[in-house]
C-alpha cells in the first residue's frame, strides 16, 4: 500500500517544470508535463547527482541542468546511450491536488522506455 | 520494400526508422550475397588493412532485431507498377505500397574484342575484391585499365598483394577529373616511386587470351601482360530494371528533389540516381540524399534535396590528396598556389569574389575538410587571404594549430575531450564499434565535444581519419536540433516574416516534429522572439536554463553563485563594506574575485537568494547577469585619472558602457572592456566589444574570445568621442542580437560571416548603424529592470521554495 500525501495543486508546479518536495530521506522532484502529467523521481541525475528539478521539461524527459543527461520522467532511465535509473516514487492526481508517496518504486523497470 | 541492399538504400532506411520506426513492415532485396557493407572501405580490405567483417554495417542480427525481411543474393528483375509488386530472379515475389530503388551503378566495361575473357573485372563489390586477392596468389602480372580514383586504389592494393601492376590511361594525366596537371604530376611519380607503371595516352585495342586473360593490347602496338585485368574506367547506374518497368530514366533514374521517380509511389537514392542533371559516385551526397528520402517516406514531406558539393579523397596509405569543387578555374577567378616540389606539397585554391570555388592538395591535405567548409559556407576569405594556403593552423588561434597531425602522432591514452575526460583510444574505438559516421553521434555515444566543444576540431579529425575522410563533415544547412529540419537562419526568418509570436506559434507554423521541443530549440526560439519582438513577447521562463530562470549561477552541489554588477569594476569602502556585512550575514562558504573585476559568492542555497538579494538591493546593487547569455562585465583600467600612460577616461567610459548595455540578453554571453591606452591592461583584444583608447580617441575592436579558443579581436573602425564609441557599441550588439545563432560567441559569427560584412553593417553604413542602435535601445526600455529587486519582492516565487516539507 502507498502512503499518499498530498503535496500541493496542479497549478503549483509550473507546466514544463518541476517542484522539490523536501523529505527526511532527501528531496522528490515532481514534475509537471505540458500535457499536465505528473511524474516524481529522486532529484538526483544518476551521473553527477545534479538536482533534476532544475532541468528543462521537454515532452516526457528533462535535461539535468549540471551536464545535460536526458532522463525519461516514466521510468527513470537515462536516455540512450546514456546509461542510469533515478529512483521513481508513486504519484498521482485526484481533482487537481498531487499525491505523492514517498516510497521508492520499483527499481526494476522492464522492457525500454519509450 | 527496398530494391539493392547497399549504403545509399540502408542509409535512407536507418534514418526512416529513426523518423517512423513502425510506418512500415520493409523488405529488402539485395543482389550480393552479404550483409550491408561500407563498398568505401573496399580499397583497405584489397590491400590487407582491413578484413571484410570490420567493414560490414548492418549484419544479419540488424535486419532481424528491426524486424525487416532480407533476401540475400536475389537480384530483382522486374518491377509490376500495376500490381505494385517485384519479383527476383529466383521468382520470389513480393508486394509494396513504396519502393525504394538503390541499385547502385556498375564498372563500365570497354566494348573492345575479349572483355568477356575470364580474369577481366570491374572493381566494385566484395566479389571483385576476392577475385583480385585470388589472382594475386596465383598470379604476377595485373593491368588496370583507368587511372582515375577507383584505378589506382586498385592498382595499389593488387601491388600490395605482390602483382606487378601497369596502368594503363587514356588521358594524358591522371586523376584528370579531380586533379590539375601539377598536383597529377607528383601523384605520378610517387606512385612510381613505389613501383606502378604508367601507360598515358593509352588507348586500349584489345584484351588477348583463349581461355583466360593473358595480355592487353594497345592501339599504337604496344602489349603487356596480364594474368588479371581490372577495368576502372568509369561507373554507369544500374538503371535496366527502372526502364524495363517505364520509369524515365535519362543517365540514371531521373529524381526530383524529393528523391520521386516519376512514378510517386517509387522513390530511388544512390547512385542510380539522376538528379538535376547530376549523377553521384561519392558517399557524402548519398547520405544526404538519404535523409532526404527517408523524410518523406515517414510524411514529415518538409526536406528538400538540391544537390550536393562533392571533395574527393584517395585512399592510397602514404598518399594525401585532396579536391573539391571548381579546381580549373576560368577567366573570372584568381588562383593561389603554393609548390614546393622538394617537399612534395602542392595547394591551389580558386577564388572568386573572394569565396572559395574549389580546391586541390597534395601532400599537405591537413587543411583540405577546412577549405571545403569555407567553400560550402561561402565564406568570404578576403581577411585571411595571405595566409590561407598556410591553413587553418596559421589563422591565430593559439593551442589549437595543426589539429589533424596532433591527433594522429597522439597516443591512445592522450586526453581529447578534457571536460568529460574522453581519450583518444575510447573514440577510435566506438567511431568503429557502434561504426558513427558523424560528430552528433560520436557526442552521443561517448561525450566527447558535448560540453565546451574546444576539442570539436579533435574528434572531427579522428572522425576523419578513422573512417577515411570520406565523411561529409557537416551539412550545409544545419538543423537547429532534431526537433526540426530548420536552420537557425530560416527559424529567425520565418519568425519575422510570418510574425510568429510565441514559441507554440513557432512550432505550429514550422511543423515542429515534437509536441514541446527540447533543451537545445526552446532556449533558442525563446531568445529569437525575445529579440524580434522586444516588449511584446513574454519571456517563457519553463524555457530557460535553470542558471537564467533563477537568475544565478548553478553549481555542482546544487546551490547557487551571486555576483552583484560592479559597474565598469570600480568600487568604494562603503560597497565592499556591505558585501561583506550581506557574505557574513549568509555564512557564505567561498567568496571570489572574478576575472571580469567582480565578486562572486558562492555556495547559496536556493531558497536564499531571494532574501539575499533583498539585501543586495537594499545596498543598491543590482544583478551582474553572471548566469546569463546576457551583458557581463565592462572591465576596465584606471585611465587617465590615474594612470601616467593614460589617454582617455577609460573607467568613466566603461560605467557608461555598462549602464547603456546591462540587462540586454544575447545569444551567447558578451564582454566589453576599455583600456585606457595601447599597453591595454583591461584586455580589451580579447573581449566580445574592446575599446583602446588612443590619444586621437577610440579604436573599437570587436569578435575576441579569451576562453575556450583564445582569439584576439579585429579592429572595426576608430572613432573620436564616447558618444561614438556607445552608438557603434549599441549597432554592433544589435546586429550580433538579430543575426547570430543562438550560442554563438561574436568570435565565430564574426568569422563566418565575414569581417567585411561586420564593418559595413558597422561601421560604413551610417544610416543603417544608428537604425541598429535605435532598436537595440529600444530593446533596452524593456530589459532593463532589475531581476533580483522584484523576486526580491515576491515575483517568481514557487521558484525558489519547496513545494512541501515532509518531516
Amino acid at each position: 500500500m502507498n502512503d499518499w500525501i498530498e503535496v500541493g495543486t496542479l497549478e503549483d508546479i509550473p507546466r514544463q517544470g518541476a517542484r522539490v518536495v523536501r523529505t527526511a530521506e532527501g528531496d522528490i522532484a515532481v514534475f509537471r508535463t505540458l500535457d499536465d502529467e505528473v511524474f516524481a523521481l529522486r532529484d538526483k541525475c544518476p551521473h553527477k547527482g545534479g538536482p533534476l528539478s532544475q532541468g528543462i521539461v521537454h515532452g516526457r524527459r528533462v535535461a539535468c541542468p549540471l551536464h545535460d543527461w536526458k532522463i525519461h520522467l516514466d521510468t527513470g532511465l537515462a536516455v540512450a546511450p546514456d546509461e542510469g535509473c533515478a529512483a521513481r516514487f508513486p504519484v498521482k492526481l485526484l481533482d487537481g491536488r498531487v499525491y505523492l508517496s514517498p516510497k521508492i518504486e520499483s527499481r526494476t523497470v522492464a522492457g525500454t522506455a519509450g | 520494400m527496398l530494391v539493392g541492399n547497399g549504403m545509399a538504400g540502408m542509409r535512407t532506411l536507418e534514418e526512416l526508422l529513426k523518423l517512423a520506426p513502425d510506418k512500415y513492415a520493409i523488405t529488402v532485396f539485395g543482389a550480393e550475397p552479404h550483409p550491408n557493407y561500407n563498398r568505401i572501405l573496399l580499397s583497405p580490405v584489397l590491400t590487407g588493412e582491413k578484413q571484410f567483417s570490420e567493414i560490414v554495417l548492418n549484419d544479419d542480427a540488424w535486419y532481424a532485431e528491426h524486424g525487416i525481411t532480407l533476401h540475400k543474393g536475389k537480384a530483382v528483375i522486374e518491377i509490376n507498377r500495376r500490381s505494385r509488386s517485384v519479383r527476383a530472379a529466383d521468382g520470389t515475389t513480393a508486394a509494396y505500397d513504396r519502393l525504394l530503388l538503390a541499385t547502385g551503378s556498375s564498372p563500365f566495361l570497354l566494348p573492345v574484342p575479349g572483355n568477356n575473357l575470364p580474369g577481366v573485372i570491374g572493381f566494385r563489390d566484395f566479389a571483385d575484391v576476392e577475385t583480385m586477392l585470388l589472382a594475386a596468389r596465383e598470379y604476377r602480372h595485373a593491368v588496370v585499365i583507368g587511372g582515375g580514383l577507383l584505378g589506382l586504389e586498385a592498382a595499389n592494393g593488387l601491388m600490395k598483394q605482390g602483382m606487378k601492376v601497369t596502368v594503363v590511361h587514356l588521358p594524358d594525366a591522371l586523376m584528370e577529373r579531380q586533379l590539375d596537371a601539377p598536383a597529377a604530376k607528383m601523384l605520378k611519380k610517387s606512385l612510381e616511386d613505389r613501383g606502378l607503371e604508367f601507360v598515358l595516352k593509352g588507348v586500349t585495342k584489345e584484351i588477348i587470351g583463349k581461355n583466360r586473360v593473358h595480355g592487353v593490347a594497345l592501339e599504337d602496338g604496344r602489349e603487356f601482360t596480364a594474368d588479371l585485368v581490372v577495368m576502372a574506367v568509369g561507373i554507369r547506374p544500374n538503371i535496366e530494371l527502372a526502364k524495363k518497368a517505364g520509369l524515365y530514366c535519362e543517365r540514371g533514374v531521373v529524381v526530383s528533389d524529393t528523391l520521386q521517380t516519376y512514378d510517386p509511389s517509387i522513390y530511388a537514392v544512390g547512385e542510380c540516381v539522376q538528379h538535376r542533371k547530376q549523377t553521384y559516385g561519392l558517399v557524402a551526397p548519398l547520405f544526404e540524399q538519404a535523409k532526404v528520402c527517408a523524410n518523406h517516406l515517414a510524411h514529415f514531406g518538409i526536406s528538400r534535396y538540391e544537390g550536393s558539393m562533392t571533395s574527393t579523397k584517395l585512399k592510397v596509405t602514404g598518399i594525401d590528396l585532396f579536391s573539391a569543387g571548381n579546381f580549373t578555374g576560368n577567366d573570372q577567378t584568381e588562383e593561389i598556389v603554393l609548390q614546393d616540389a622538394g617537399a612534395g606539397v602542392y595547394k591551389k585554391v580558386v577564388l572568386k569574389d573572394n569565396r572559395i570555388q574549389g580546391a586541390v592538395m597534395y601532400g599537405d591535405t591537413m587543411d583540405g575538410a577546412w577549405y571545403f567548409q569555407l567553400m560550402r559556407d561561402g565564406t568570404d576569405v578576403s581577411g585571411m587571404r595571405n595566409k590561407l594556403l598556410f591553413g587553418q593552423a596559421h589563422l591565430g588561434d593559439s593551442g589549437h594549430g595543426d589539429i589533424k597531425s596532433r591527433v594522429s602522432s597522439m597516443s591512445d591514452s592522450t586526453e581529447i575531450c578534457g571536460c568529460n575526460g574522453v581519450c583518444k583510444g575510447v573514440i577510435v574505438k566506438t567511431i568503429t564499434d557502434k561504426k558513427l559516421f558523424t560528430l552528433d553521434e560520436v557526442r552521443a555515444h561517448t561525450k566527447a565535444s558535448s560540453s565546451c566543444g574546444s576539442c570539436t576540431g579533435l574528434v572531427e579529425a579522428l572522425l576523419a581519419s578513422t573512417l577515411g575522410g570520406d565523411y561529409s563533415t557537416t551539412p550545409k544547412k544545419k538543423p537547429m536540433c532534431p526537433c526540426t529540419e530548420h536552420s537557425h537562419d530560416d527559424v529567425r526568418l520565418a519568425i519575422r516574416s510570418q510574425s510568429l509570436k510565441t514559441i507554440p506559434a513557432v512550432f505550429r507554423a514550422l511543423e515542429w516534429k515534437t509536441p514541446d521541443g527540447c533543451n537545445k530549440c526552446r532556449p533558442a526560439l525563446n531568445f529569437y522572439l525575445l529579440v524580434a519582438w522586444p516588449g511584446e513577447y513574454a519571456d517563457d521562463n519553463q524555457s530557460r536554463f535553470i542558471n537564467e530562470r533563477a537568475h544565478a549561477n548553478i553549481q555542482k552541489d546544487g546551490t547557487y553563485s551571486v555576483i552583484p554588477r560592479i559597474w565598469g569594476g570600480e568600487t568604494t569602502p562603503a560597497q565592499l563594506r556591505s558585501l561583506a556585512e550581506i557574505a557574513e550575514k549568509y555564512q557564505v562558504p567561498t567568496v571570489h574575485i572574478t576575472g571580469g573585476q567582480r565578486i562572486d559568492f558562492l555556495g547559496i542555497p536556493k531558497e536564499t537568494l531571494p532574501a539575499m538579494w533583498g539585501d543586495l538591493s537594499q545596498a543598491g546593487f543590482v544583478s551582474g547577469h553572471a548566469y546569463g547569455k546576457a551583458i557581463r562585465t565592462v572591465k576596465t583600467c584606471v585611465g587617465k585619472t590615474w594612470c601616467r600612460f593614460g589617454t582617455q577616461d577609460s573607467t568613466a567610459l566603461g560605467i557608461e558602457l555598462e549602464k547603456m548595455t546591462w540587462g540586454s540578453w544575447t545569444p551567447h554571453k558578451f564582454k566589453l572592456a576599455v583600456s585606457g591606452c595601447p599597453r591595454n591592461c583591461a584586455e580589451a583584444t580579447i573581449k566580445d566589444f574592446g575599446v583602446v583608447c588612443v590619444d586621437s580617441g577610440y579604436e573599437l575592436h570587436v569578435g575576441g574570445n579569451g576562453g575556450v579558443k583564445v582569439r584576439a579581436t579585429d579592429f572595426l573602425c576608430a572613432v573620436k568621442t564616447p558618444e561614438e564609441v556607445k552608438e557603434y557599441c549599441a549597432a554592433f550588439l544589435q546586429v550580433y542580437r538579430e543575426e547570430a545563432h543562438y550560442l554563438e560567441r561574436t568570435a565565430p559569427w564574426v568569422e563566418r560571416v565575414g569581417l567585411t560584412y561586420v564593418k559595413q553593417r558597422v561601421a560604413e553604413d551610417a544610416a543603417g548603424r544608428k537604425k541598429l542602435a535605435e532598436r537595440f535601445w529600444y530593446s533596452q526600455t524593456f530589459a532593463q529592470v532589475d531581476p533580483w529587486a522584484a523576486r526580491a519582492k515576491g515575483a517568481d516565487r514557487h521558484e525558489f521554495i519547496p513545494l512541501k516539507q515532509i518531516a
